[in-house]
């Protein structure tokens, strides 16, 4: 009996499971009410979660306020530019 | 001019001053946000197929107005683009249009059911957008601070103005999420 060959198998989960995200950028614009308001009505989050995630954008420059698949991240953007807010997806 | 809400409408009353510069950047912005100038292949149009290649926009305006969908893939961010172009510039100019139309011609009061609100919010976020990309406004810029013979400072008082507007009317809207 032989146990079975081990094979080297490349670790291709990393590169298929990595989540897409979608990014908010800050810009000097854009009201921070509107701002919240928005993260509400696109993303169906809480006063308190938008408002977080609103201030996140607002001193660090950037928030993920999405994720999921590639085309989930593109529709995403593509609502968020529709507002206005300044939008883009990468992989995580 | 602010907006106040009366049950499910929203409400203001803009003198013809006000009418007037809303009028006038509405119609610019439509302009700006026009379709863009493709070379359609028509059998692709005829079938209802996105238009080739569309350019990324040389000018920052519309650049902030239609930004990148992808920071460091000009590939990706060119179909991004190709496929949401059309749409997102007649999104722009559907809410420019409702703006345009519930503007009362010499002053007065107008009133928005709350697509009109929403439309109103939008448009007004572009417009906000396209002056202060142009004017290069920064997060510390006040624009109660600049002197009256800066070239720039009418600009800046629309600019601080159009940001009372938006900041009025976001007060009177609850967020409607959707199902």
């Amino acid at each position: 009996m032989t146990a079975p060959a081990e094979l080297d198998t490349p670790d291709t989960d990393e590169l298929v499971d990595r989540p897409w995200v979608t990014i908010v950028w800050n810009d000097p614009v854009n009201l921070m009410s509107y701002v919240t308001h928005m993260l509400m009505e696109l993303f169906g989050y809480s006063r308190d979660k938008a408002t977080q995630l609103m201030l996140q954008v607002h001193h660090e420059g950037r928030a993920v306020v999405s994720n999921g698949t590639r085309e989930q991240m593109e529709a995403d953007v593509a609502r968020c530019h529709a507002k206005g807010l300044w939008a883009t997806l990468q992989q995580d | 001019m602010r907006f106040t809400r009366h049950k499910s409408r929203v409400t203001a009353v803009p003198d013809a001053v006000e009418v007037q510069i809303l009028r006038q950047l509405g119609e610019e912005l439509l302009g700006l946000v026009d379709e863009p100038a493709v070379s359609e292949d028509p059998l692709a149009a005829l079938v209802g197929m996105p238009p080739g290649e569309v350019h990324p926009p040389d000018d920052p305006v519309l650049s902030r107005l239609l930004p990148d969908a992808y920071r460091d893939d000009p590939a990706a961010a060119g179909d991004f683009r190709r496929f949401t172009d059309a749409d997102l510039r007649a999104s722009k100019r559907a809410n420019a249009k409702v703006v345009l139309a519930s503007l009362p011609s010499d002053g007065g009061k107008l009133t928005l059911d709350r697509d009109q609100a929403d439309a109103w919010l939008g448009c007004l976020n572009d417009l906000r957008l396209a002056l202060g990309t142009a004017l290069g406004v920064t997060e510390e810029l006040d624009p109660e601070g600049y002197d009256e013979n800066d070239p720039a400072y009418s600009a800046l008082q629309v600019y601080g103005w159009l940001g009372y507007l938006q900041e009025s009317l976001l007060s009177c809207l609850e967020p409607r999420t959707s199902p």
